[in-house]
Formats: C-alpha cells, structure tokens, sequence
C-alpha cells in the first residue's frame, strides 16, 4: 500500500488504543482502589493493600440490604434471561411467517427499545397504582355491602370474608417480579427478537425440510436439527438478557416497588457512601459481568471448536 | 403447510412477545397519557379531565416569551446535552467503524476488536458512572497530574458533577450504540467500489465523503437515533455525574414522581415522549430501516 495509507492505520490505530483506554482506564481505576488499604481514602494514593473493604461490604457495615440487593438482582437476572430466551425464540419462528399485525407488532418493539426509559417507567408504575386502587376498592365495597349486614347468608358471609382479607392483607401488586419483571423484559426482548432476526435471516429451511422429509416431527426437527445450528445466537440473546437485566436502572426506578435491584441501591450509596466499600462494591458488580460474558464467550468457542470436529464427515467417507 | 392447523402457528408463537409489550409497554402508556389529564391528592390520584397538568408543565411559558420558562431552559438544555453528544459520538465512532473495516486486514483481529468496544456495555451504567469520581474529583487523579505538573495551584472544580463530566459519561457509555450500526452498514460496503473511487482519481477525504458516508447513512441514522433518544430522556447519568444540580426532561419526571405529583409527571412525560417521537420521525425520513433487516 501507499505511504500515506499506512500513515493513516497508525493515526488511527493510536485513536482507537486512546479509545480503548477511555473505555476501560476508569473501570480498571476502581477495580485497583477497591483493594485500598483501611486507612486508605476514595482516591489515590494506595494506602497500602487489603480485602478490607470487600469484608466491610460481606459484614454489610455501612451498607444496609446490599447483599439483599446482590441476590435480588442475581435473581431477577436469571428469570429474565430464561423468559427472554423462550418467548424470543417462539416470536422468531412466528415472524418467519406472514401473520396479522406483525408489522404493528414490530414496530413495537422497536419502540420499547427507543422511548425513553423513565416514562416506561413511570407508566408502569401508574398501571400498577391503579391495580392496587382497583383492588383495594374492590374490598372496601365488599366489606361496605356485606360485613356487619342484617339477615347474613353463606354467601354474603364469604364475600364479606374475602374483603376483610383484602383490607387486612393486601399492599400492593408492584413488586420484582411482576412490575419489575415486564419492566426488565420491555427492554431485553427487543433485542432477543432482533437477534432472532438476523438468525433466521441466514437459516436455510432446507435443513428442516430434509428433518421432515425423513419423518421427524416438529419437535424433534426443532430439537436436533434447528437448536443445534441456532445455539450460539441463543447464547447471545441469554447474554443479552442476563447483562441487561443486571445493569438496569432506568425502567427499574420506578417499577420493582419496595425491593431494591442492585443498580439503584448503588445509586443510592453515591451519596451516601464516602468509603472505597462502594468501589468494591463495584469490583463484585463487575466481576459477575463479566464472569457471564467470559462464560458466553467461552461457551460459543467450545460450541465452534465442536462443530470443527465432529460436524462434518465430507470427504472421510462414511 | 397444507394443513389448516398450521395458519394459527405464528399467533400463538408471537403472542407471548405481544403479551408482555401491550401489559408492560402500551398498556402503560395509554394509562399515563389518561392520567395526564387526571387529579390527584396527597396519597391517591383520581379521574378527571382536565388541563391543569399540562398548564403546569407550561406556566407561563408563552406569556412570559421571549424570556424562556424553567420548562423551555430545561429541554434546551437537554437538546444541548443531545447535540454535544451526538456529534461526538458520531465521530468517534464512525472513526471507530472506518478503522475496523477498512484498516484492519484480519477478520479474527477485527472481531477481537470489535468485542472489545462492545463489552462494557454488558457492563454497569452506574458503576461506569462512578469510575470517574477517582479521576475527575478534586483530589483526583487528574487535579494531582495538574497541580503537580505546577498548571494550576488550585483544584479544579469543573471536571467533575458539571455538565463537562455529564457529556464525558454520556459520550463514555454511548459510543457504543453509534459503532455497532456503523460497522454493520459499513461492512457491506464492496471494497471494489472503494478501489473504484481510487483509481477514478478520489481522494482519500473525497472517498470517504463521497462513497463511504452515502453508503453508512443507514448505520449513521439507527445510531444517531439510539443516541439522541437515549440522551433526551437521560436523567441517571444527568443526576450522578451533574451532582444532582442539572435540570433534564427526564429529571424533573422523576423529581415529580419522587414528589407523588403523578399526573404532572404523566403530563411531562407525554411532552418528552411527543419530543423524542418527533426527532425520531425527522431521523426516519434520511432512511428506511426496514431495508437493513
């Protein structure tokens, strides 16, 4: 190539090394200063080394609930990433045929990709307040008619019961995983179905048709001859659900009601908190990030390495 | 195929997905497009049909014109956070997106890379957001560099909760969904037409403008639109990286929200929302979506 050309690839080159620290240079910063001596303060200098602060975060010192948050989210996470892996497979093969309102069905999930988080969010919320009013006056209005009435019968009695219930039980339908969870899968299913997409995009149906032409069924032509050839892209969608779900915060704000995800307990500590508990905080956050990304990742290569063995017998003569 | 039970397939297949985005998506937009024109008191929010809200979302803003009301400074200050940012993000990443596809030979290398820009957007907003506070605050690594190198005696107090540290983590956090679309329309690009405007004479500034932006509009408009609607109804990184003290549409939402005033903010965020779809459309006439998928 010409001179000028390759002047150009280290220009470049140097621009997207500066990107790549910009990118990385904070959180490595943070991971460093997590390990921050006791008597060491939110910045540099180290004042020595320890895991004094990540026993600070486990003995919960200053940071009430933090683990309750931790495992709220692990928990969350993993329901969002199963869900979001069947329901996008499922509208993957639907949208692989014409039906009715798929156009307006699209275009929606587009949508839910795009508006702005917070006013999900605060829809949500809205929808589950009138939930709660609906309910709650549904049981005032039984206990109204039929607690404490003249000539009580069975059946008013039952009523009557079933509003008292109500009154003394029920707070509130809001929670992690009702309002929290369709909250969280507003925004890992556009792009579970996107991927989808691109998957069956590239899928040749004659694989399916040699299945059945060889008397498969349904399932079993799904089960042995499609999963195997879309893993990988499903191990991308579970990717996508599990990082996404776990670094929410926008559309969790007002929606996971009184349980705190991990996210917002630790937008709450920022002004709280002015230890290195909460960088280390962030080391753990981190460190399950990319444990799932490393396992993804890992997961794809050994599919890849597999499939170079054993996955063609052309030319051995068998 | 034949076989009549087979129509019903894809409703049945599709209606999960369309389940939980009319229940959690436009169930709940239709209610709080209802509640903006509702009542409330101290503790529940009750039917109406009235105006108010939306009059308190707009006080005084067209009497009190040209003077701008707290509403109008609030969103021309959110559309210059949005245009700060997408112009940087715009050409840090179509930068990023020429350098993988045109510059780097290797497909492994380029796919190594481009993971490599990729993966912190698995990673926490939040904590992205936090990283900075060792860096940018006043005794930060940055004020130590400064102070020691004798270029300024003092701390320096912009770098941090400003609106400089806002647009840095926005850029920080946003870059990401300006490569991805890029790279995709990019790297269909047939490198013969780049040859082409080569030997036809171009250079290099005239092919990249000539050949290379025409052909990467698409990736261009999908990330511009990602960007922009995510900077507009930003109010986490806005609230941790402003300290709280910047003004967005999307903030003063939640302040309403926090202040239990909900069909004011229900208002307000039919206002964002009517905003965002409005930038979205005038994005959409530069290209058609559909086409990429």
């Amino acid at each position: 190539m010409t001179e000028s050309r390759s002047r150009t690839f280290y220009v470049l080159s140097a621009i997207f090394a500066l990107y790549v620290l910009f990118l990385y240079g904070p959180t490595i910063t943070i991971l460093v200063l997590s390990f921050q001596g006791p008597s060491g303060g939110m910045t540099f200098p180290m004042n020595g080394v320890s895991l004094h602060w990540f026993h600070n975060l486990w003995a919960g010192i200053g940071v009430p609930n933090v683990v309750d948050a931790l495992v709220n989210s692990l928990k969350l996470g993993i329901v969002v990433t199963i869900i979001t892996v069947v329901i996008s497979i499922l509208a993957g093969y639907a949208f692989r045929r014409r039906f009715r309102g798929q156009d307006t069905l699209f275009f929606t999930a587009i949508a839910s990709l795009i508006l702005p988080s917070i006013v999900v969010s605060l829809g949500i919320a809205l929808e589950f307040q009138l939930f709660n009013q609906t309910i709650t006056g549904f049981g005032d209005s039984l206990v109204d008619n039929y607690v404490d009435i003249e000539n009580p019968t069975g059946w008013t009695n039952f009523l009557g019961f079933i509003g008292t219930s109500i009154q003394d039980n029920f707070q509130t339908l809001m929670g992690l995983f009702s309002s929290g969870l369709g909250a969280h899968l507003t925004w890992t299913l556009p792009f579970g179905l996107l991927i989808m997409f691109a998957v069956f995009n590239r899928f040749n149906p004659a694989y399916e048709e040699a299945a059945r032409d060889l008397g498969a069924s349904p399932w079993q032509t799904f089960r042995f001859v499609v999963l195997p050839m879309i893993l990988p892209s499903l191990v991308g969608v579970a990717l996508f659900g599990f990082t996404l779900s776990w670094d929410e915060i926008a559309r969790s704000s007002q929606a996971v009601g009184s349980a705190n995800t991990l996210p917002l307990t630790l937008r709450g500590l920022t002004t709280t908190v002015t230890t290195p508990v909460i960088y280390a905080l962030g080391t753990v956050t981190t460190a399950v990030s990319f444990a799932v990304i490393g396992t993804a990742i890992a997961t794809l290569l050994i599919v890849q390495a597999r499939r170079r063995r054993h996955g063609s017998d052309a030319g051995r003569g068998v | 195929m034949l076989d009549v039970k087979s129509r019903w397939t894809p409703y049945w297949q599709a209606a999960p997905l369309a389940f939980v985005f009319f229940v959690f998506f436009v169930l709940p937009l239709a209610i709080t497009f209802m509640v903006s024109f509702w009542t409330y008191t101290g503790y529940s929010i009750t039917p109406a049909f009235v105006a108010d809200n939306y009059v308190t979302a707009f006080d005084k803003c067209f009497a009190s014109l040209p003077d701008l009301c707290t509403t109008f400074r609030t969103y021309l200050s959110t559309l210059k956070f949005c245009l700060m940012v997408w112009l940087i993000t715009l050409v840090l990443g179509f930068t990023i997106a020429y350098y993988l596809v045109f510059e780097i030979k290797s497909p492994t290398t380029r796919i190594v890379l481009a993971l490599l820009t990729t993966i912190p957007f698995w990673t926490s907003n939040v904590i992205r957001m936090i990283s900075w506070i060792p860096l940018l605050g006043r005794n930060g690594l940055i004020n130590q560099a400064l102070m020691n190198a004798g270029i300024t005696s003092q701390p320096v107090d912009w770098l941090l909760y400003s609106s400089f540290s806002v647009t840095l983590s926005l850029v920080h956090i946003n870059t990401v969904f300006m490569i991805v679309p890029i790279l995709n329309s990019m790297s269909r690009i047939d490198k013969s037409l780049i040859e082409a405007a080569y030997d036809n004479g171009a250079g290099a500034w005239q092919t990249i403008w000539n050949v290379i932006i025409p052909l990467s509009k698409t990736g261009i408009a999908i990330g511009s639109i990602f960007v922009i609607t995510v900077v507009m109804g930003d109010f986490i990184s806005i609230g941790l990286m402003g300290g709280q003290q910047i003004a967005s549409a999307g903030k003063v939402i939640e302040t309403q929200i926090t202040a239990l005033q909900f069909p004011i903010a229900a208002a307000n965020a039919i206002v964002l929302l009517a905003v965002v779809l409005m930038i979205v459309w005038t994005l959409l006439r530069f290209v058609d979506i559909r086409k990429e998928l």
